[in-house]
């Protein structure tokens, strides 16, 4: 009969460790392009259209990094939540109210020239994502709830807030009743870095929240509190860690993070809030943690590949005809291989009797 | 050729070997097991009871030997096995479903033509429980059991079918005294219907009233096989703990008398807490001190409140008053667990691998676990070059043999891991240091290395607690010895006025003040 099992392996090879990643984007590719032919394309062009022409013009890599922002920034928030143990899935609604929190201000003092009013907003945006995270703390920390259920839900909550708040008072009264707040002022938005393109501050933001999280983690005790309860709560208790401040803590730095994405994406590409202002970040930056082992810097570059995913899909759209969910295919694909590869570098298969 | 098949016993081990990384829990044992016979495997925790009695109801397999069912070889693969020739078993540790009645969780074990019937199965344990006095209601959901009943609603499972031998691990360990007693009247009706019992003890009055044969085991092997009633309990305790050589003492170390006029370092004053585990110990009227210089020991059988009591001193649980602990002149009842080890406190605690150590961290962040008080942060950064020489310090002072200070903790083996740990808290200059077993599965050169650390620490004037249930080496290393027993402490004895045979009864309970 074939009756296999896994065992562990005492040492994982360290070259596999390098190369299950890369192996992973190549299988992604191979079922990629049988995926191209069984929906009737030309698998070369797809491929092409995919993963080439995004990187090919100035505006595309600029695309990339528009896409690939709020990712890093939800994504190394959430290395940290991850590293404890903490399964915050909220991020997507963390970032929702973030936005709603930035757009209210941005509209309140929408007659103030001056940019502490970008300013404002942006903390506003830090709050409403640390408030709505600080929710699954509570319920965790005080009531010993699962904070993978709790958070998961309260993501459809704000979905529905965000809904109500463009319909009601957020709406803008000279919009012809579309549901959308009326266009941020100047001084309410993210200014672009390059001109012609989308490029705005968030890029900055994330590459400079990246590299910090990367030295909390690496040299600060609490980075050191943090991987020690994910590793071993029994020694985290010994040791006189509390994990209950962790939890906390960990909690308030992902949300606020991902407020802050949130708030960005409204200041900076859209320019209002909508009812839909997010393909799904909050979503594609678990997968980008995991294929970023959880290290701040390794994020970057896996979210980037997110975010090529993103634009590429918008590509097939337009050019070939595909739908756009393509992008989140991609993404569950990467990761499935990337997942399967680490289960044969941690483990071996072996013939049971 | 009637008379012949009595003779015959129902249940024969012959040469029973079973191997751990390390020792042999069960070296070469024999057992034998008549019809209707109340059998007791006596002996101190670790002695291999648990292990023989998991053997024979096939939960563990044995290196080597053979084991006779009736006369007939066999080989008990599985528990299936074992309940399919007769034999039952009841463990430590009891295996219900909390939120099913008494009657579902015993049809659970019926075979598949009775199991449907609930109200067959309700009218057998009604009868079952009148037969052998277990009171029992089969409708009450488990969770709403005392522990005595649900070990009840066990015997009940194991009596459903047909058994031959009942296995009882520890059976008394969570029982009061009146519950004790009325376990061994059902017992004994049990056996007097012609079902042989094994039960495991530590406690030599009650094995002493219940039974006629006992099986006396230490460190895996058999030490005596005797009529318990025929002995005394001091002959008893003898045999289970081993001979008593002289007053113990420190023969190999050196003696050292504790100035007693040395100031007192660190102590309990009348401590008491509710335990919050329904399985676990409340520490009543707790009472201790150390002095400088000294090391101070806490003898004891395992579950007697050691875990509740070393919870409370490290600062794990906080006390309900500030006073009740004092570390020196400080009340640190109320602090937590970082305010203490600043205010000089180290603890070692039993379970090494996911406690002391994160196995999967490196030693220098294995180091900085209990090290953070010891300068190595600043502003909450962690200073990477004094915790690389504090750790460096740490393995040269303590022999602690590594490939790397970035090489994972759980790379070391258990000797060096005990010395890392314990080189960890010593250089902390502590002036209490608690450690709970601290040579528990180490090998003998490190365990020399740990012990000759801690009495340097005691020369240098620090005071040190010691909990162990390794009798051996509390009466090798320490100065005063105590006994914990059921959450309550014995009087301190100093260790020249100490004979193993009044610590032995007291771990077991008997006259203990």
């Amino acid at each position: 009969m074939f009756d296999f099992k896994l065992e562990p392996r005492e040492q994982p090879a360290k070259i596999w460790l390098i190369l299950s990643p890369l192996l992973a984007l190549l299988g992604t590719v191979i079922v990629g392009l049988f995926l191209f032919r069984f929906l009737g394309k030309s698998p070369i062009t797809a491929f092409t259209t995919l993963f080439i022409t995004p990187l090919s013009s100035l505006y595309g890599i600029t695309e990339i990094a528009v896409k690939a922002a709020p990712i890093i920034l939800i994504a190394v928030g959430l290395a940290v939540c991850f590293q404890a143990q903490v399964w915050n899935i909220g991020a997507e609604g963390q970032f929702t109210l973030g936005a709603i929190f930035a757009s209210t201000v941005a509209l309140v003092f929408a007659n103030i020239d001056n940019y502490i009013v970008l300013l404002l907003s942006l903390l506003a945006g830090i709050l409403g994502g640390a408030t709505w995270a600080s929710i699954p703390a509570v319920l965790k920390v005080n009531f010993h709830t699962n904070e993978i259920l709790t958070s998961l839900m309260l993501n459809y909550v704000a979905v529905s807030l965000l809904n109500y708040l463009v319909r009601g008072i957020l709406q803008d009264p000279q919009g012809y009743n579309f549901p959308e707040s009326a266009p941020f002022s100047e001084f309410a938005s993210l200014p672009s870095l390059i001109t012609g393109t989308r490029l705005h501050l968030g890029v900055i933001f994330a590459l400079i929240a990246a590299i910090l999280i990367w030295g909390m983690l690496q040299q600060t005790f609490f980075g050191f509190s943090v991987k020690v309860i994910g590793a071993s709560p029994n020694a985290a208790n010994y040791a006189g860690i509390k994990s209950d401040r962790i939890i906390w803590l960990s909690l308030l730095i992902s949300g606020g993070l991902a407020g802050l994405a949130g708030a960005c994406e409204v200041l900076g590409p859209i320019g209002q809030l909508r009812p839909f202002i997010s393909p799904g970040y909050g979503y594609a930056a678990i997968l980008a943690a995991f294929v970023g082992r959880l290290h701040p810097l390794a994020i970057i570059l896996s979210s980037l590949l997110m975010a090529l995913f993103y634009v590429g899909s918008e590509l097939l759209q337009i050019k070939l005809g595909l739908p756009l969910a393509l992008a989140g295919v991609f993404q569950g694909i990467v990761f499935f291989f990337l997942l399967a590869g680490d289960l044969l570098v941690y483990k071996r298969i072996v013939k049971s009797q | 050729m009637q008379g012949l098949n009595e003779l015959i016993p129902r249940l024969q081990v012959r040469n029973i070997t079973k191997y751990y990384s390390g020792f042999f829990a069960n070296n070469q044992v024999n057992l034998a097991i008549q019809a209707g016979e109340i059998h007791a495997l006596l002996g101190e925790n670790g002695a291999g009871k648990s292990t023989l009695m998991k053997i024979i109801y096939g939960v563990v397999r044995p290196e080597s030997g053979e084991i006779f069912w009736e006369g007939k070889r066999v080989d008990i693969t599985n528990p299936a096995k074992a309940r399919s020739l007769g034999i039952g078993m009841v463990f430590q540790h009891f295996c219900l479903f909390e939120t099913l009645t008494v009657t579902e969780n015993i049809a659970l074990a019926l075979p598949a033509s009775e199991q449907w019937n609930l109200g067959q199965v309700n009218r057998k344990i009604r009868v079952l429980s009148q037969e052998y006095a277990l009171d029992i209601n089969p409708d009450s959901p488990v969770y709403t059991l005392s522990v005595g009943e649900k070990q009840r609603v066990e015997i009940i499972r194991c009596l459903c079918v047909a058994t031959k031998l009942l296995i009882l691990d520890e059976p008394t360990a969570v029982l009061t005294p009146q519950e004790t007693e009325k376990l061994f009247l059902t017992l004994q009706q049990i056996a007097a219907g012609g079902c042989s019992i094994l039960f495991s003890s530590h406690k030599l009055q009650e094995v002493r009233s219940l039974c006629t044969h006992a099986t006396i085991l230490r460190n895996g092997e058999v030490i005596a096989e005797c009529n318990p009633q025929a002995e005394t309990i001091d002959s008893l305790a003898r045999m289970m703990i081993g001979e008593d050589e002289g007053h113990g003492g420190q023969g190999e170390y050196g003696k050292y008398h504790t100035p007693p006029t040395s100031p007192i370092c660190f102590q309990v004053r009348d401590l008491c807490l509710e335990s919050k585990h329904p399985l676990g110990i409340s520490l009543q009227h707790i009472n201790l001190e150390v002095r400088s210089g000294e090391i101070v020991g806490i003898a004891g059988v395992a579950g007697n409140g050691q875990r509740e009591l070393l919870a409370v001193l490290s600062g794990e649980v906080i006390c309900p008053k500030a006073d009740m602990i004092m570390l020196g002149e400080i009340p640190i009842g109320d602090c937590d667990v970082p305010q203490r080890r600043r205010l000089g406190l180290a603890y070692i605690p039993e379970e090494r691998l996911g406690v002391a150590i994160v196995p999967n961290m490196n030693l220098l962040e294995n180091a900085l676990l209990t090290g953070y008080s010891q300068g190595l942060l600043r502003n909450g950064m962690i200073r990477q070059r004094k915790l690389k020489a504090w750790t460096r310090r740490i393995c040269d002072a303590f022999n602690v043999k590594q490939v790397g200070l970035n090489s994972l903790a759980a790379n070391l083996s258990g000797g060096n891991l005990q010395k890392f740990i314990v080189g960890r808290e010593i250089q902390q200059n502590p002036t209490i240091l608690i450690a709970a077993h601290p040579s528990w599965g180490v090998d003998v050169n490190a365990t020399v290395t740990i012990h000759q650390a801690f009495m340097e620490m005691r020369n240098m004037g620090a005071g040190v607690l010691v909990v162990s249930e390794d009798l051996d080496e509390l009466l090798t290393l320490c100065d005063r010895i105590g006994v914990i027993y059921k959450g309550q402490l014995s009087p301190f004895i100093p260790i020249a006025d100490i004979s193993r045979e009044k610590i032995g009864r007291w771990m077991g309970g008997v006259s203990f003040v």
